[in-house]
C-alpha cells in the first residue's frame, strides 16, 4: 500500500516538471512569435519618426528622431485621400449592412419558392472574378463622371451594390437563433416584418456590428478597384492607391517618400486599430461563427 | 473495387488500411464524375418538363378562360383587371406598352440596336457606323465625326434582349394570376386587391421586399456586366479596337484558340505556368495558415499557460492594420534596401545559386520570392485561424479529454484522436472558401512581389511580362491595366479562373460529406 502511493506521488511529481518544463517551452515560442508579428509596427513607428533622411535605409533604429515627416504628410494631398477613404468607409458600413442583413435573413429564417436556387445562383455567380464587372462599370461611370476626382462616389456603388453576395457568415448566425421565437412570435398575431423588426434584430446585436465593422475596413485596403476607377487622378484616391504610388512610383518616388509612407502608415492605423480593437469582441464571435458555419 | 466490412477493415494493418483508403478515394472519382452528368441531365430535363408543363397550363386557361382571360393574352393585365385587380392590371399594361414603344416604335430603340449588334457572326463589326475624319465644306475643315460605340452597342443591345425576355416572363407571369384569379372566383373566394397586396409585402411576400434592394443591385452590378464580359471574350476589344475611334469586332474562337500556342511566349505556356503556381500558392497558403493557426490556439488555449488575452491581441494587430499598409511594409523591408534584405546581403547569407546570378533580393530569384510569400502570407493569415480556431477549441466537449485522459491518452494521441478530427469536421466547409480566396488572392501577390521577378522563358504575353509568382487574378489585373489594354484577354482568362474555381468547388463538395445541413443548428 505505501509502496504504491509513494510511487503515485512520483510520478505526479514527474509530471508536474514535464507540465513545468513544457510551459517554459510555449511561454518562450509564445514571445517569440509576438516579437516576430510585433516588429514590423515598431519598426514602421520608428521610421516614420526618422529625420535623417526621407529614402530607404538598412538600419532598424533611427538616428534622429522628430516629426518632420507628419509635418510634410499634412502638407501633401493624404489628408485628402483619407478624408475619401474614411467618407467610403462610413457609407459603405451604412449600406453594405443593410443589403447584407437583408439578404442573409432571407435566406436564413424565411422559406420561399426559389431559395435553394436563388442560392445555388449566387454561389455559382461568386466564383467569377469580381474585378471582371469593373471593365463595363469604368466606362459606364466614366460616362456619368463616376470616376478620377469623382471615384469615391463611384466605389462606393461598387462596394455596396452586389455586397448581398457576402450573406454566408451573418446567414451562419441566423440559422443559430432558434427557429420557435419566430413561430411564437407568429401566432401572437405579429406579422413578419414585426418579426424582423421586433424580435430577431434585438438578438442579432453581435452581427450587426460585425457586418458594419466590415463594411468600414473594407475601402481602406481596396487597391484593385480603386486603382481602376480612380487612374491616375491625386484628388479621388483612396490612401491605399496613394500610398502605393509612394512607394512604387516611378523615378525616385520610393527614394523619396518612403518614410512618409510610414508616417501615413502609422495615421491609417490608428483610427482602423482603435476602431476594430473596441469591437474586436464581435468580430471574434463573427469570424468564430463564421468558421463553424462555413 | 470490393468493400470490405467493418470487421474485415479492423483487421487490416495501419498501412493496409491507408492503402485501401486512398483505393476507395479514387474508385469513387468516377462515381461521383457519374453523378454529376446525372444531376446535370435532371437539371435540363426538368427545365424541359417545366416548359412543356407551362404550355400546357396556358392551354388550359385559355381553353377556360372568358373573354378578359383570352383578351390578356395580347393585352396585358386584362384578366386583373375584370376580376377588380386594378392596379396590378394597369400595371401590367403600362409595361406592355412601354415594352412595344421602345422595342418597336422608337427609332433608336430595341430592334434598333439589337441588329447592330450582329451577334457573334464572325469578322462583323459591332455596330455599322465607323466614325472618322471627314471634310467639313462649310466650315472648310476636317473634324471628327462620331460613328457608332461599339461598347454602348453591345450594352443596349444586350440589354434590349434582357428586355424581350423580360416581357415573355411577365406575360406568363400575368396569366398564371389569371389562372389563379379564374379559381378563387369559381370557388366564390375573395380575390386579392391592391390593399391586401401592399400590406402582404410586409408579411407573406416580405421575402420580396427584402430582397428586392439586393438583388437589383446584384443584377445591375455582377450579373449584367459579367454576361456583357463573357460575350467580350469572343470580340476582339482592346485599346486599338476599344469601340469609339475603332470599332470592335467578332472574332468566334480565336481568343480562346490562342490558348493552344504551347511555343515561346505562347498563351497556352503562360496558362500552364501561372495555373501550376496558382495551385502551388493555394494549397500552400492555405494549409500552412490552418495547422500553424491551430497550433498556435491550441498552445494559447492550454491549461496553464497565462496572458491569454495579452498574446491573442498581439497577434490580432495583424488584422486590424490595414493590410496594404503592413504588406507594403513588409514587402520592403526584404527588398536589397530594405533593412532585412540589406541585412542578407552583408551577412553573406544569401544562397550561392542567387548570388552568381547576381540576385542580390530575395525578390529576385523565384524560388525565394514564393517562398517568401508563403511565409509572409503565414504571418498576414494566423491571426484570423487562430481567432476561428480558438472557438472551435473552446467548443470541444471537455468529456472527451477527461476520458481519453482516464485511458491514458497522451496529448499527442489527444491532438490526432481528437482535436484534429473535431477540427477538420468542423472546419472543412471553410477551409474550401479560403483555398478558393487564395487563388484569387489579390493584394497579398500584387502588393508584396507584383508578380515579379519577370519569367524570362516565357516573356511577354499579351502585351504584358508575365512574372513567376502572378497568380491568374494578378496577371489578369496587369492585362486589363496595362498598355494594350486587352480586355478580351482579360475576359478569356477570367472565364479561365470560373471553370477553374467551379471545378474544385464540385470535387470538394462532393468529397466532402454532407456536413453543411442548415437546419443541424437551429
Amino acid at each position: 500500500m505505501k509502496n504504491n502511493n509513494t510511487s503515485l506521488e512520483k510520478k505526479s511529481m514527474s509530471v508536474k516538471t514535464l507540465n513545468a518544463v513544457t510551459n517554459t517551452v510555449i511561454y518562450a515560442f509564445l514571445i517569440v512569435i509576438s516579437i516576430v508579428w510585433l516588429i514590423p509596427f515598431i519598426g514602421i513607428v520608428l521610421e516614420s519618426l526618422r529625420c535623417e533622411s526621407t529614402g530607404q535605409v538598412a538600419y532598424f533604429f533611427p538616428k534622429q528622431i522628430g516629426f518632420d515627416n507628419y509635418v510634410r504628410l499634412f502638407k501633401s494631398d493624404f489628408p485628402k485621400w483619407f478624408l475619401n477613404t474614411l467618407l467610403m468607409g462610413v457609407a459603405v458600413s451604412i449600406f453594405q449592412t443593410g443589403f447584407i442583413l437583408s439578404m442573409s435573413y432571407t435566406l436564413s429564417r424565411l422559406r420561399f419558392k426559389g431559395r435553394k436556387t436563388l442560392m445555388n445562383f449566387m454561389l455559382i455567380l461568386g466564383m467569377f472574378p469580381g474585378f471582371l464587372t469593373m471593365i463595363l462599370i469604368y466606362k459606364v461611370f466614366s460616362d456619368l463622371g463616376l470616376t478620377m476626382e469623382m471615384a469615391p462616389v463611384g466605389l462606393i456603388i461598387v462596394y455596396c451594390a452586389s455586397s448581398g453576395m457576402g450573406y454566408y457568415i451573418s446567414k451562419g448566425f441566423f440559422d443559430t437563433i432558434p427557429k420557435s421565437l419566430d413561430e411564437a412570435a407568429r401566432v401572437d398575431g405579429a406579422t413578419r416584418w414585426q418579426v424582423f423588426y421586433k424580435v430577431i434584430m434585438p438578438l442579432s446585436k453581435p452581427i450587426i456590428i460585425y457586418t458594419i465593422l466590415m463594411g468600414f475596413m473594407a475601402p481602406w485596403g481596396d487597391y484593385m478597384m480603386a486603382r481602376f476607377l480612380i487612374k491616375g487622378n491625386d484628388a479621388g484616391k483612396n490612401v491605399a492607391v496613394g500610398m502605393y504610388d509612394w512607394i512604387k512610383g516611378s523615378g525616385d518616388s520610393l527614394y523619396a517618400n518612403y518614410t512618409m509612407f510610414c508616417a501615413a502608415g502609422v495615421c491609417v492605423s490608428i483610427p482602423v486599430t482603435i476602431v476594430f480593437m473596441s469591437l474586436q469582441k464581435y468580430y471574434v464571435e463573427g469570424v468564430t461563427g463564421g468558421a463553424v458555419k462555413g | 473495387m470490393e468493400r470490405l466490412n467493418a470487421l474485415e477493415y479492423l483487421k487490416l494493418s495501419k498501412s493496409q488500411a491507408l492503402w485501401y483508403n486512398i483505393k476507395l478515394f479514387f474508385s469513387k472519382i468516377p462515381a461521383w464524375i457519374k453523378s454529376l452528368f446525372v444531376k446535370l441531365w435532371i437539371t435540363i430535363k426538368n427545365f424541359f418538363l417545366s416548359l412543356k408543363e407551362g404550355a400546357l397550363d396556358i392551354k388550359d386557361t385559355f381553353v377556360k378562360g372568358n373573354w378578359a382571360v383570352k383578351l390578356s393574352f395580347v393585352s396585358f393585365g386584362a384578366g386583373n383587371i375584370y376580376y377588380g385587380q386594378v392596379m396590378r392590371g394597369l400595371l401590367f399594361l403600362l409595361f406592355e406598352v412601354i415594352f412595344i414603344v421602345y422595342t418597336f416604335i422608337l427609332p433608336t430603340g430595341g430592334i434598333y440596336w439589337i441588329r447592330k449588334v450582329h451577334w457573334l457572326s464572325k469578322g462583323a463589326t459591332v455596330g455599322t457606323v465607323q466614325g472618322a475624319m471627314k471634310y467639313n465644306p462649310v466650315t472648310d475643315t476636317y473634324g471628327w465625326v462620331a460613328g457608332d460605340d461599339s461598347v454602348r452597342v453591345l450594352l443596349y443591345g444586350l440589354l434590349s434582349v434582357f428586355f424581350v425576355i423580360a416581357f415573355f416572363v411577365v406575360w406568363r407571369m400575368q396569366i398564371k394570376q389569371c389562372k389563379i384569379n379564374m379559381e378563387l372566383h369559381g370557388q366564390g373566394r375573395k380575390i386579392k386587391g391592391a390593399k391586401d397586396d401592399l400590406r402582404s409585402l410586409i408579411d407573406e411576400q416580405f421575402h420580396k421586399t427584402l430582397l428586392t434592394p439586393s438583388l437589383l443591385g446584384i443584377i445591375v452590378f455582377t450579373v449584367l456586366p459579367i454576361i456583357y464580359m463573357v460575350i467580350i471574350a469572343f470580340t476582339n476589344y482592346d485599346a486599338e479596337h476599344d469601340g469609339h475611334a475603332n470599332l470592335f469586332s467578332w472574332v468566334g474562337f480565336d481568343n480562346f484558340n490562342a490558348f493552344t500556342d504551347f511555343g515561346a511566349g505562347g498563351l497556352g505556356l503562360a496558362l500552364g505556368e501561372m495555373v501550376g503556381w496558382t495551385l502551388m500558392w493555394a494549397f500552400f497558403a492555405t494549409f500552412t495558415n490552418y495547422f500553424f493557426g491551430m497550433f498556435i490556439a491550441i498552445l494559447i488555449n492550454k491549461k496553464g499557460i497565462r496572458f491569454k488575452k495579452l498574446w491573442r491581441t498581439i497577434l490580432v494587430m495583424t488584422i486590424a492594420v490595414p493590410q496594404f499598409v503592413s504588406l507594403l511594409y513588409v514587402g520592403q523591408l526584404f527588398s536589397q534596401q530594405g533593412v532585412i534584405g540589406a541585412f542578407l546581403e552583408r551577412a553573406d547569407l544569401l544562397p550561392q545559386v542567387m548570388v552568381a546570378q547576381n540576385q542580390m533580393s530575395l525578390w529576385s530569384n523565384p524560388v525565394s520570392s514564393k517562398i517568401l510569400l508563403v511565409v509572409i502570407n503565414l504571418w498576414v493569415g494566423v491571426p484570423y485561424m487562430m481567432l476561428s480556431a480558438t472557438g472551435i477549441l473552446m467548443n470541444i466537449p471537455a468529456d472527451l479529454y477527461e476520458s481519453s485522459r482516464v485511458d491514458g491518452a497522451n496529448s499527442v494521441q489527444q491532438f490526432m484522436k481528437i482535436t484534429l478530427p473535431y477540427m477538420l469536421f468542423v472546419t472543412g466547409p471553410s477551409l474550401l472558401t479560403s483555398f478558393v480566396g487564395n487563388l484569387n488572392n489579390f493584394n497579398i501577390i500584387y502588393l508584396l512581389s507584383g508578380g515579379g521577378p519577370t519569367n524570362t522563358e516565357i516573356g511577354t504575353v499579351g502585351g504584358q511580362q508575365l512574372g513567376h509568382t502572378d497568380l491568374l487574378i494578378t496577371f489578369l489585373f496587369k492585362v486589363t491595366t496595362g498598355s494594350g489594354s486587352k480586355y478580351y484577354l482579360a475576359s478569356v482568362l477570367g472565364i479561365f479562373v470560373f471553370i477553374f474555381v467551379a471545378f474544385l468547388s464540385l470535387i470538394v463538395y462532393n468529397v466532402m460529406p454532407s456536413t453543411k445541413n442548415e437546419e443541424d443548428y437551429s
